[in-house]
This record gives structure tokens, C-alpha cells and sequence, in this order.
């Protein structure tokens, strides 16, 4: 059981929103889809609901195509808010959760569940517009899984929210990955990517421009930072071949070089010139990355 | 359950808790109480208006007898007094408020009775034409007589004639069922007019609303633009036809057991409640009104859910659904001057165009006899229509609840059709 896109391609007119996307997510993952604004991640969330038609190509779900038959196997969390303000909490999500096929007796003792989970059990019988954005929020997601959909599309989950709601509703996406289900998930804040999506594909203008295991990213971009505190004057490593960035900092430099042996070599360098408190390699972060990515292709 | 079902019945259920529906409903049951029971409520202020009270000055001396005999005969709601020879004091007790008016009688060269009725405020009002008449009356009389015409031979004068209209045509309705048929038809207009419209522009604010608050992005992951606009649809219909089987079962019962007084037809054709009698009301008449409500219903709010689905809030709404409010004003229009001449030819020729289908053939199908076919032509018609207009509309809903952006042109509509292609 696996969400496979084969060369997706979406146009609108002569815009091409989506352009020629390939990749599988399996499931017990969750899956990053990440890009900056308008790069085409909600219309790819829409060609998975069934809302959109791909101009090419197709979107598996178990080795069959994907139509709007199939709308009870997935669970969708929108960007913007979206229910109705003036309705109760229970008749809201009685009437969601019938639209996915689920009978009364059957959505009532979830909600329930989720909404102690969520330790808001007294909202049962509240308007949606008397409670709070982020309060909203954690009612949208329990609208998005009552049904306990095998594919869960989450675009920005946590935008708006709290630290505390955010984690909170990051273990719940961990639980329900445990449990089976696939997910795709969008944001734009980096460091929640890594700390959930096992693989991730970056858009750019529709196309996409990284894709991979988070790791495999990682290891192909090739790039390395390292991090330097010394007590001499350091600037003569900008000039150093390799050395593609040289950032000044308090204590020393910030460097990101081309690949592990350029590091090697401003090792032997500095270790010659005198006391070094500090010489770190790191990973680049996915920020880095997507920056690179992303902006550099805007030139 | 089927998701179309589960739409519509969610449609109905919050929208028959609205304050706007329960005020509406109340409404118009208060309306159709009044209006069958028209006269028990006009006899109330009938009973506590008092007689008007004349005095008479009748210089002529011969002329007051007559014409109180006259007066007592035709109308029971003038009361002639004789009020001696002063002039002065009666025209005091007018201006207290004692007499309505006096009306001094005199007598011209020709030995006739002339008369001049004096008021406290404007003297215009029905008694006083009344007593006019009357006067009149009076006059012919006195002249007559002086002629040496026999009392007799003047009844014969004054005999109405027979005159009776019939038609050749079979199954054609009389002048009476006409009228009859006229003021059903009215009520009945008019309910169909108010419906669509009210109806019909809740299925947009109803659409864009969903738009606005964004609730429809997650409606349509679950299930399919076309079914959400036609579960909404038929459940705003469904709420229709709860208000007017409400209407019409008030009316019904208000009919059947009001009070009704003494149903005299003194005035049967002005008197409006007695029109709308519930033996004479035909059953077509009102399976007619359905359909047609129905059909007329169908055809707008398939437009309007088109139109609401293209806005972003709902204040813009009321800008775009304009021009097809529009068109059943028109409609209406033309129902209303059609009612005067049911037989022309434009009543004719606008029934059978489906954005006046509704209005216009059952204005004809209740006043006329047309012959079957006419009707089922304007409603195959008006059907035929009804399923094209789906077909754009659903089109144009599928991608117009996913554009958010600047609305109300035609470019929007294009767009709106374009997404939903390959």
C-alpha cells in the first residue's frame, strides 16, 4: 500500500502548476512536500483528493488510480481554516464525518476520544467561531482524521499554533503514522520537517528539485558546514578554494564548504596557525538546502 | 446513506432553525389567517362605526319625506334627521361633532329638489355620494310623477336587462370563474415569485458562504462539487415546500373552521376572501403552483448556486445574483399585466420561454383552458433548460469553489470552467 505519483503533470491554461512529479511514499511514513509559496504543493494536494484533474499522468493508491470514489481513504487538513463558523463543534463533525461514510454511532465515541485527547472535552457543544485559532485548528484536524483515513494530507498543520499545541498535535501525527497511516505533510518551517518526514521532495515552480530519504538529501547535497573559534585573525579562509559562503560571527566563523576534504584542508590549515577552542563539521540543515534550492533557482 | 441525501438534509436542518425562516413562515401564516378571515376582521370595525347622522333643513317643506324613504330603503348606514329651520344652530352641532353634515333642501324653478350638503371637514367620502344618489333618485322620481308616467310603467324603465356572456369554446370558463380563477391565480403568483426569489438568493448567499468561511475545501474532499450544489438545492426545495404545505394547511384549516359570518355575497366580487374559497379552489390549480414552483425554483437556483460559487464573500453575492433577480421581477411583471389579459398574444409567446415558463404557463394553465400539450411543451421546455444549465452550472461550481480572488466578471467564469478541465 503505497501513494505513488507517476510523472504528474497539472497545467492550467498555459501554466504549468505541477510539472512532470514522480515519487512513491510508502506508508507507515509521513512524507514532506515542501516549497515556497505557489510552488505547486496545494495543487498536488488537490489532484490527491480528486479535486483536481492531472492535465498527465497519475496518482496510485494500492496500484490503482485514485478518483473521487475514494474520498473516505483520505483525510484532508487545509491551509486555511475552514468550517462552519456558526455551527457546534458535535454537529460539525457529525456532519464531516458522514460526508466520509461514518454513522453517528460510529463518530461519536471517536470524537469523544479525540477531543480528550486534545483536552478540550468541554468544546463539544461550542460554536466554532467562539473558540480560538489554534483551538480551531485542533478541531479541523480531528475533522481530518474521525474517519481514520489511510492517506492523511496535512498542508501547514502547524502554522498559528503554540508551542505546546504544536507539540501536541505532532505526537498525534506520530501516533496515527504507528498505526498505518500515510502522510503527507507540508510546511515552511524546516525544522519540523526533519524532525518527522522520513523522505521529502522540494518544489520548485512545480517542478521538483530535491527528493529523497531525508538523509540520502542530506548526503547528496554535498555541501558541509563548519563552524570555527579560534584566537586568530581567520579571515584568510574565505580565500580558500572550496569555501563557497564565509560568515563572521562573535567567536569566530561560519563557513559552507563543497564537500568533506575542503573541511580537511582548513583543518590542517588553522591547526598550524595557532589555538583553535572550536573546528565542527555539520550536516547542512534542511534550511540550508531548501535555500539553496529554492533561491538559487530564482536567479 | 447516500452523500447527496447527507447534504441535503444537513441544508434543511440548519436552515429550518434559522430565525429568517421561522420569521418568514410566521409571516406569511399570520398573512394567510388575515386573509381568510378578511371578514370577520373587517366586521369588527364594521360593528363599532356608527350611522352617520344628517340633519335635514328642508326649505321646500315636501322633499324630506321622499327622499328619507329613499334613503332608508337602499342604505342602512345614514340616519336622516330633521332639524327645524335654523341654520345657525345646526351648522354649530356639525361643527361639535353631534351631526355628521346637514343637508339643506331646496326647490329650483321647476319645482324639483336641489340640494347642498355641508360638512365640517373635506366633504368627500362614500356616504355623502351615497346621499347624492339618493337624492337623484328622489328627483327622477318626483319629475316622473310630474310627467303622469304610471309608478308602474316606471319599474319597467328602470329594469335591469338580461345580458349573459357565454363561450363557445368547450371547457372555456364564464366571467365568473374567471375572476374567480383570477385571484388564485394573484395569490398564488405571488407566492411562486416570493419563493423563488427568497429561495433562490439563499442558495447563493448559502454557496458563498461555505466558500467564505473556506468550509468548502474540506466538503469537497469528502464528496463531489455537483453532488454538494444538488444536495444543497434540493434541501433549500425540501425547506420550500415544509413552508408552503405549512401555508396552505393554515389556510386550509382557517377556511374550514374560522368563524366565518353570515356569507352573504352582497359584494361577492370585491370582497377578496370570498374568492379564495377552499371548495371552489381547484386541486389542479395548486398541484400546478407546485410543479411549477418547483421547476421555476430549480432553474434559478441552479443559476444562483452557479453565480454564488464564483464569489469570495458573501456581500459580493448580492452583486452578482442582480441580473437574474432581475429576470423574475420581469417575469413577474409580466405575470402581473398578464392577469388583466390572459388570452394575448405576448402572455403566449413569454410562456414558453423557460425563464418565464414558471410564472407565465401557470398563469395561463390556472385562468385558461389551453389544451394539455401547451402546458407539457412549456414544461419539456422549461426542463430541457433546467439540465443545461445543470450541466454549466455544475462546471462552473466545481472550479469556482476553488478560486478565491477578485469576482463578479466573466472572465472569472471562464477560469472557473477551465480548472475543471485536464
Amino acid at each position: 500500500m503505497s501513494l505513488h505519483f507517476e510523472k504528474v503533470t497539472k497545467k492550467f491554461g498555459v501554466f504549468t502548476a505541477v510539472d512532470n512529479v514522480s515519487f512513491q511514499i510508502p506508508d507507515h511514513q509521513i512524507f514532506g512536500l515542501l516549497g515556497a509559496n505557489g510552488a505547486g504543493k496545494t495543487t498536488t494536494f488537490r489532484m490527491v483528493i480528486g479535486l483536481l484533474a492531472p492535465t498527465a499522468g497519475r496518482i496510485m493508491w494500492d496500484n490503482k488510480p485514485l478518483s473521487q470514489k475514494d474520498s473516505h481513504l483520505i483525510g484532508y487538513l487545509p491551509e486555511e481554516r475552514g468550517l462552519y463558523p456558526s455551527l457546534k463543534v458535535s454537529d460539525q463533525l457529525l456532519y464531516l464525518g458522514r460526508l466520509k461514510g461514518m454513522k453517528k454511532a460510529e463518530i461519536l465515541p471517536q470524537m469523544k476520544k479525540w477531543l480528550e485527547r486534545f483536552k478540550v472535552p468541554e468544546f463539544e457543544n461550542k460554536k466554532v467561531e467562539e473558540l480560538s485559532k489554534g483551538n480551531q485548528q485542533k478541531i479541523q484536524f480531528i475533522a481530518a482524521v474521525l474517519h481514520r483515513p489511510k492517506i492523511l494530507i496535512l498542508d501547514e498543520p502547524f502554522s498559528g499554533l503554540d508551542p505546546v499545541n504544536v507539540e501536541m498535535l505532532k505526537e498525534a501525527v506520530l501516533e496515527l503514522k504507528k498505526e498505518g497511516t500515510t502522510i503527507v505533510f507540508s510546511s515552511h518551517r524546516m525544522e519540523h520537517v526533519e524532525e518527522l518526514c522520513e523522505h521529502l521532495c522540494i518544489l520548485h515552480k512545480g517542478r521538483p528539485v530535491v527528493h529523497g530519504s531525508l538523509k540520502e538529501v542530506k548526503r547528496s547535497f554535498g555541501k558541509k558546514n563548519v563552524t570555527v573559534h579560534a584566537e586568530f585573525d581567520l579571515s584568510y579562509l574565505k580565500d580558500i578554494p572550496g569555501v563557497l559562503k564565509y560568515k563572521l560571527v562573535t567567536e569566530g566563523v561560519h563557513l559552507q564548504v563543497e564537500n568533506e576534504e575542503v573541511s580537511q584542508k582548513i583543518f590542517e590549515s588553522i591547526t598550524s596557525k595557532g589555538f583553535v577552542r572550536k573546528f565542527e563539521l555539520e550536516e547542512p540543515s534542511l534550511n540550508d538546502i531548501f535555500i539553496e534550492k529554492v533561491g538559487a533557482s530564482y536567479e | 446513506m447516500n452523500k447527496l441525501w447527507i447534504v441535503m438534509l444537513h441544508t434543511y436542518k440548519m436552515r429550518i432553525r434559522t430565525k429568517a425562516f421561522l420569521l418568514t413562515t410566521i409571516a406569511s401564516l399570520l398573512l394567510i389567517l388575515g386573509l381568510t378571515n378578511m371578514q370577520s376582521i373587517l366586521s369588527i370595525f364594521d360593528g363599532k362605526e356608527e350611522n352617520k347622522q344628517v340633519a335635514v333643513l328642508d326649505e321646500s317643506g315636501h322633499f324630506y319625506e321622499p327622499l328619507k324613504q329613499q334613503v332608508e330603503n337602499t342604505s342602512d348606514n345614514i340616519d336622516l334627521i330633521q332639524a327645524g329651520q335654523n341654520a345657525q344652530e345646526a351648522e354649530e352641532r356639525v361643527l361639535d361633532g353631534e351631526y355628521d353634515g346637514i343637508l339643506v333642501l331646496g326647490k329650483n324653478e321647476k319645482g324639483l329638489p336641489e340640494g347642498v350638503l355641508k360638512t365640517a371637514g373635506v366633504p368627500e367620502a362614500n356616504w355623502i355620494s351615497n346621499i347624492e344618489n339618493n337624492l337623484q333618485q328622489t328627483k327622477v322620481m318626483i319629475a316622473t310623477q310630474q310627467l303622469g308616467v304610471d309608478p308602474a310603467e316606471l319599474t319597467t324603465l328602470y329594469e335591469p336587462v338580461s345580458f349573459q356572456k357565454e363561450s363557445l369554446q368547450e371547457g372555456a370558463k364564464t366571467e365568473e370563474e374567471l375572476n374567480q380563477a383570477r385571484s388564485i391565480v394573484y395569490v398564488l403568483l405571488f407566492v411562486i415569485y416570493f419563493a423563488v426569489l427568497f429561495y433562490g438568493s439563499m442558495i447563493a448567499t448559502e454557496v458563498a458562504t461555505e466558500k467564505s468561511s473556506r468550509v468548502m475545501e474540506i466538503l469537497i474532499s469528502s464528496v463531489s462539487p455537483v453532488k454538494q450544489m444538488f444536495g444543497k438545492i434540493f434541501g433549500i426545495a425540501l425547506l420550500g415546500l415544509t413552508q408552503f404545505f405549512l401555508i396552505f394547511l393554515v389556510g386550509f384549516l382557517s377556511l374550514e373552521y374560522s368563524p366565518s359570518p353570515e356569507k352573504e355575497s352582497t359584494q361577492p366580487m370585491t370582497d377578496f376572501s370570498s374568492l379564495i374559497q377552499i371548495e371552489q379552489l381547484p386541486i389542479s390549480t395548486v398541484v400546478y403552483a407546485i410543479i411549477f414552483f418547483l421547476l421555476g425554483f430549480l432553474l434559478y437556483a441552479t443559476l444562483l448556486a452557479m453565480l454564488g460559487s464564483l464569489v469570495n464573500k458573501v456581500e459580493e453575492a448580492n452583486q452578482v445574483i442582480t441580473p437574474v433577480i432581475l429576470i423574475i421581477v420581469v417575469a413577474f411583471m409580466g405575470a402581473m399585466s398578464g392577469l388583466a389579459t390572459p388570452e394575448a398574444g405576448f402572455v403566449a409567446v413569454m410562456s414558453y420561454i423557460p425563464f418565464f415558463t414558471p410564472m407565465i404557463m401557470f398563469l395561463r394553465v390556472g385562468m385558461l383552458s389551453i389544451p394539455v400539450w401547451e402546458v407539457l411543451l412549456g414544461i419539456l421546455i422549461l426542463v430541457v433548460t433546467i439540465g443545461i444549465f445543470a450541466v454549466i452550472a455544475a462546471k462552473v461550481y466545481r472550479g469556482g469553489v476553488l478560486m478565491y480572488g477578485n469576482a463578479s466578471s466573466l472572465k472569472n467564469f471562464k477560469k472557473a470552467i477551465q480548472l475543471t478541465k485536464k
